[in-house]
């Protein structure tokens, strides 16, 4: 099923939950879906009969612009053979979206990930924990405006 | 008799010990011999590769990638390679597209060898380990020839290749798929079906293919639990699609579908599909200049792609987002160990603390790919 036809039968579901769908842009068309509708729709997707999304094959989280950070969900599925780009855009003061963990089970340390490297809390997240940097590093690397420590723990870092 | 009181025993599994492949550590919860709980601890060999791709150009991420699966390097080219291409747009030569094809089948071989090897070496079995790193040696000779590397190559560039390869590259690989064949078969003998192996391996964290799919498993340890599904054959990139090749499962020929010995005899039988691909693309290399196609300055459009790609271990990707520049915006390795090591404590869990030894080794992780 193409993006715009699943967007299509989204919309008339989720209403508001779905914002607007980006056909143009290369090279794959997506759509955005708000922060709190974002478990639901991502269940919709799994179960429904004609989308059965059921891999989800990479989230990313990412720095989206001065104000925005966003969290990507690519998804595939292995009934049909079709994919879907989603789109979740939260504001930098309060980054909090709805976690997909329960959804699928790749999602839980994708959203460790995302919560390590760039900072947004996935509500719901059975166990968010830094995965990759250590328990006690301070900043989100990924963000643009991240500047890289001169001291760790007191002691200076040579470079 | 009556019940037994008994501590619940942490232990550290790592992050030094030689059958984690790597630094990794697992903190295992134990009621006497069995598992209760495995959690691994990631991150000893994380170089924020990420963050520092947002610092170079595009052309300049390309030996950042080759120090993710550093024994797997040209398939990661590949995929960032071919990620980038589709945010360009750009037309690239049938002979830069055969060596590309050329090149990643041997580097399947070389990574299969190396599962193989150290997966009996984590059963107790030395030999095949040494057979296995012997073959894989002559797979890097023909690497070092074309490139002058052994294991990190920088070989695929975006639109083209370093270099070009010579009619004695193929000669020498041609030799190699004779000489291959028959060591396969002495590996099969000496490990694949050997009794205590199999008592090892069948039978051990059986994985379920619903379970695998939605904790995003894929690639040879996907196709252990019986799905006939491959990127190469169902979602087609590069010209694989010309080529005749199987997609091998496990077939629960020994033990039950989905266990450990399914994952991994699908790598043994890999090889040789491998080979076959290669057969078949080493007399048809069409002439042509392998740079013809190479971007001066590599600067697309403001936009995203995400391009996935069979990797020996599975399902690589890489997310590229360029917002115009000379830099990408955001590259996000959608990495395959990652995914596949994320199931490990579901299957774990009450088995012997000797099977999660097993476990581990059947999905064919390596840590660079995981921490990035």
């Amino acid at each position: 099923m193409e993006t715009n036809e699943v967007y299509e039968k989204l919309k008339r579901v989720f209403e508001d939950g779905i914002g607007e769908i980006k056909t143009d842009v290369p090279v794959y068309p997506f759509f955005f879906v708000s922060a709190d509708k974002i478990n639901a729709v991502s269940l919709f997707l799994r179960d429904e009969e004609s989308l059965q999304f059921d891999n989800l094959s990479c989230l990313s989280g990412m720095d989206y612009d001065k104000d925005n950070l966003a969290v990507v969900y690519h998804l595939y599925s292995y009934v049909h053979h079709h994919k879907l780009v989603v789109k979740v855009v939260i504001p930098k003061s309060n980054p909090v979206v709805k976690t997909v963990s329960d959804v699928w089970a790749a999602a839980d340390w994708h959203e460790r990930e995302a919560y390590d490297l760039v900072g947004m809390t996935f509500e719901g997240h059975p166990d968010l924990r830094r995965i990759l940097l250590s328990e006690d590093w301070e900043g989100h690397p990924l963000r643009k405006d991240y500047k890289v420590p001169e001291f760790y723990k007191g002691m200076k870092v040579p470079y | 008799m009556a019940e037994l009181r008994t501590e619940e025993l942490t232990l550290n599994m790592g992050p030094q010990h030689p059958s984690t492949h790597g630094v990794l550590r697992l903190v295992l919860k134990l009621n006497g011999e069995i598992v209760d709980d495995v959690k691994p601890e990631l991150g000893y060999l994380h170089r924020c590769f990420e963050k520092h791709a947002e610092a170079m150009t595009y052309p300049q991420v390309i030996p950042y990638t080759d120090r993710m699966d550093y024994v797997n390097a040209m398939s990661n080219e590949l995929a960032y390679v071919l990620s980038v291409e589709k945010l360009l747009g750009i037309e690239i030569p049938e002979r830069v597209e055969y060596i590309r094809v050329i090149m990643s089948e041997l580097q399947r071989i070389a990574s299969h060898l190396v599962a193989i090897g150290t997966y009996g070496n984590d059963a107790g079995a030395f030999t095949p380990f040494l057979y296995c790193f012997m073959d894989r040696e002559k797979v890097l000779e023909l690497f070092e020839m074309v490139c002058g590397a052994r294991m990190l190559y920088n070989y695929f560039w975006i639109g083209g290749l370093s270099h070009d390869i010579t009619p004695e590259f193929i000669t020498k690989t041609k030799e190699l798929i004779k000489y291959l064949r028959p060591r396969i078969k002495q590996v099969n003998n000496l490990l694949s079906y050997n009794k205590i192996f199999i008592e090892r391996t069948a039978d051990i964290g059986i994985l379920p293919v619903d379970v695998a799919i939605n904790a995003g498993v894929s690639g040879p340890s996907l196709r252990g639990s019986g799905i006939k599904y491959d990127l190469r054959k169902d979602d087609t990139y590069s010209i694989y699609n010309r080529f005749d090749f199987e997609v091998c499962v496990g077939t629960g020929e020994r033990g039950t579908v989905g266990d450990c010995w399914n994952r991994y005899i699908v790598r043994a039988y890999e090889i040789e599909q491998s080979l076959r691909i290669i057969e078949q693309a080493i007399d048809k290399i069409p002439e042509g200049d392998v740079q013809s196609a190479v971007p001066k300055r590599v600067k697309p459009v403001a936009g995203e792609s995400y391009v996935r790609t069979e990797s020996p271990k599975g399902e690589l990707a890489y997310y590229v987002v360029s917002d115009g520049s000379l830099n990408p915006y955001r590259v996000k390795a959608r990495s395959t160990s990652f995914c596949n090591l994320s199931v490990i404590n579901q299957i774990s869990r009450g088995h012997m603390i000797a099977d999660v030894v097993m476990i581990l080794g059947s999905f064919d992780i390596v840590l660079g790919c995981i921490d990035r």
